[in-house]
């Protein structure tokens, strides 16, 4: 007979293998998002659907024909807009929706037992199908435009694995911090906001320059820039589904990959820590 | 073999009650970065002083807004393999935080438990129940949120709506259920678990009263025949005297006894007279026979069937009686009975004077008892407090007894059961006429 133990400041060593035990619930959870997600709105689908479209016809309007942004000559500027929306949707509702996860699930978290980092995880997830959805309606534009990737396309997972990590991560800092203060759901939003003009969605990350001279001063604005995770992550979905048309910069690429892990296991770690109070705070 | 099944040693909880004002009930980032940002202007004046008060997040008042509260301290017992232990005590008496201990939704403090096999805890009917989904979807979702595993569910879906008696509404978003087919469907999943040890909180309470008696039975079935441990928490003292051999008296965070389940029922409800309805000794009774001009004496609350009780069935109507004696000859005498939330707001104020307006004019002398019948599906489900007085109109006050008596409004099925937040909903319940016509179909 197997014998638990509960007492203070153990921190259960069968954490993970705990959270393999309820991955069944992490499924239905997941499950049980999306499910109401789509049953709840009359256009649920249509939304997932009306909604990368409408922005991707806006960004290749403002910034290609208003802004006049150069672009790759084999690539019609909408693909290119439409290959970054996509993981930038999904960072983004991933990102907002896990950082509200524990406050929507206050009732079970107080009833119930279960490895916490279920939680944000199973939101994330519930992104991930409507990443699914707008992946369809990415394929469905590019036989529009007669556009075939090529092998570079198998690669799309990796970058898929660094856009969960990177809104995983994020997500983990911000539910926690959430529930600790309630007031930073109003700073989540501006986050997105904030993210979405700093991330290449509407033009190429060639425009921005390598070294950019200001006041005499050097300033390596390429590196810098390259510290939003969420950039090393679209400029791989191009160069994926783009037949590599935006080249990958392997120095942002790099300080994407990193920062992407520190955020992941910084958020974890932070995560596990909190979680012991979230029963009694929230 | 050793039959300990639940060893519980010096078990203690220590909440830090910050700022636990009724206005802030959540910490805002905001105010803890202005509450650092003054004391760094104030460092300079009070570093000394505010030292060791450097981590509280408020200036002035810190000693005083944050302190720790022992919600449970010392809690040692042993629970054995088969047994079905009732835990009693008051409100904010430490039963939930013990189940929440033991059901791993908050860490101890101190002291340490030992569980010897798979704990399934029903702390809330139909927790996680969503209703936007199917009768069907949510058993799945409940049944895994309450620790059974896909197959299991499966192999016992067909028994479960059989329990729940919801066959033709399985396609049916639970939000169409009525109240009583949501609590079948979500007792019945419950009811189906499996686990070495089950903890139940305070959960019989609602329901009609044949599913109440069902689920009583399908309880002790699962304790009595399938050798499963069982702990209990109810106001409910027949279902615990009915459910359990054992019983654990919890007070103010300590454990106050655990014996066989009647001797622990009596303590407790001894207890509960003492501190509530404490009569006043017959030396006090003269004293103040001398002094006052009318003198209140014992305050009863008897239900229905005029048992004196304390816990009152939310469907029919109970009364409270009272003595008074009025020892020189006295017009102008109002008496009153007013009824409070057990936090103290007044939800209803009654006159002797309402129901008899010549009772005022008449001069009285002498002993009276008095009885006034509350209707039932009035108060919501809760505790509420009774206070007596006796005043004249506008006037002197005679003779007052604050909190004097209590009584709770035990839940058997009223409208409201689905919502489980009472607050939001009321302090009374109205049945009224809906006065509803069909204008037009868009």
């Amino acid at each position: 007979m197997d014998e638990l133990i509960l007492e203070s400041g153990r921190t259960e060593m069968n954490y993970w293998s705990d959270l393999w035990r309820f991955r069944e619930l992490f499924l239905i959870l997941a499950w049980r998002d999306v499910a109401v997600r789509y049953k709840q709105t009359v256009i649920g689908v249509a939304w997932t659907v009306i909604r990368p479209l409408l922005t991707t016809v806006i960004f290749t309007v403002v910034f290609s024909k208003i802004a006049k942004m150069p672009a790759p000559e084999a690539v019609p500027y909408a693909l290119l807009v439409m290959a970054a929306n996509l993981p930038w949707q999904f960072v983004a509702t991933a990102m907002s929706e896990s950082s509200n996860s524990l406050i929507t699930n206050s009732n079970l978290i107080s009833k119930i037992y279960f490895p916490r980092l279920i939680v944000p995880a199973s939101s994330v997830i519930t992104s991930f199908v409507d990443f699914l959805i707008t992946m369809g309606l990415m394929g469905t534009l590019m036989l529009w435009y007669q556009f075939m990737p090529d092998w570079r396309m198998l690669l799309l997972p990796v970058f898929m694995l660094l856009a969960f990590a990177g809104a995983f991560g994020i997500g983990l800092w911000l539910c926690a911090l959430n529930v600790k203060y309630r007031d930073f759901r109003y700073i989540v939003p501006f986050c997105v906001q904030f993210g979405f003009f700093l991330s290449p969605v509407g033009y190429s990350t060639t425009r921005i320059p390598e070294i950019w001279q200001w006041h005499g001063f050097q300033i390596p604005a390429r590196q810098l820039y390259s510290l939003n995770p969420v950039v090393g992550v679209i400029d791989g979905f191009r160069w994926c589904l783009l037949r590599g048309e935006a080249n990958l910069w392997w120095p942002s690429l790099v300080t994407s990959t990193l920062l992407t892990t520190v955020l992941c296991l910084s958020g974890i770690w932070y995560f596990r820590r909190m979680e012991k109070t979230f029963a009694d705070v929230i | 073999m050793n039959d300990t099944i639940i060893s519980v040693e010096t078990l203690g909880k220590k909440y830090n009650i910050q700022y636990l004002g009724e206005k802030q009930r959540y910490v805002a980032l905001r105010d803890v970065l202005a509450e650092k940002t003054k004391r760094l202007f104030s460092r300079g004046q009070r570093a000394a002083a505010n030292r060791h008060t450097t981590e509280l997040p408020s200036t002035d008042s810190s000693a005083d807004s944050c302190e720790d509260f022992w919600a449970l301290k010392d809690v040692s017992f042993e629970v054995k393999r088969g047994e079905v232990v009732g835990i009693i005590g008051r409100n904010g008496a430490g039963k939930s935080t013990l189940l929440k201990i033991l059901s791993r939704i908050t860490e101890p403090t101190a002291g340490r438990v030992r569980l010897k096999g798979r704990v399934a805890s029903l702390l809330e009917v139909g927790t996680g129940f969503h209703p936007e989904l199917t009768g069907r979807e949510n058993i799945f979702l409940n049944g895994s949120i309450l620790g059974m595993s896909r197959s299991e569910i499966i192999k016992k879906f067909d028994e479960i709506v059989a329990f729940a008696e919801v066959e033709k509404f399985l396609d049916m978003p639970v939000k169409r259920y009525s109240s009583g087919m949501y609590v079948r469907l979500a007792f019945a999943v419950a009811a189906h678990l499996e686990p070495e040890i089950l903890i139940v909180d305070e959960v019989l309470a609602v329901g009609d009263l044949q599913f109440q008696k069902k689920c009583l039975g399908k309880m002790q079935d699962v304790a009595a025949k399938e050798g499963r441990t069982v702990l209990f928490v109810s106001h409910n003292m027949s279902a615990i005297t009915r459910l359990c051999s054992q019983g654990i008296l919890v007070s103010s965070g300590h454990m106050i006894m655990k014996s066989d389940v009647n001797s622990v029922v009596s303590c407790y409800l001894n207890s509960m007279n003492e501190a509530g309805n404490k009569p006043r000794s017959v030396k006090e009774r003269r004293d103040l026979l001398l002094q006052k001009k009318v003198f209140i004496g014992e305050v009863r609350i008897h239900d229905q069937e005029m048992n004196a009780t304390e816990q009152l069935d939310v469907r029919h109507s109970f009364y409270i009686i009272f003595d008074y004696e009025i020892p020189r000859e006295l017009q102008n005498i109002e008496m009153a009975v007013r009824i409070e939330t057990a936090d103290g707001r007044a939800v209803v104020t009654t006159l002797l004077s309402d129901s008899s307006p010549e009772a005022l004019r008449e001069t009285k002398l002498g002993a009276y008892e008095a009885a006034i019948e509350f209707p039932g599906m009035f108060f919501m489900p809760g505790e509420y407090l009774v206070n007596v007085a006796a005043h004249e109109p506008m006037g002197e006050i005679f003779d007052v007894r604050q909190t004097v008596a209590r009584f709770t409004i035990q839940d058997t099925g009223s409208s409201f059961v689905r919502y489980q937040n009472y607050e939001a909903i009321g302090v009374v319940m109205l049945n009224l006429d809906w006065q509803q016509r069909h204008l037009a179909s868009t």
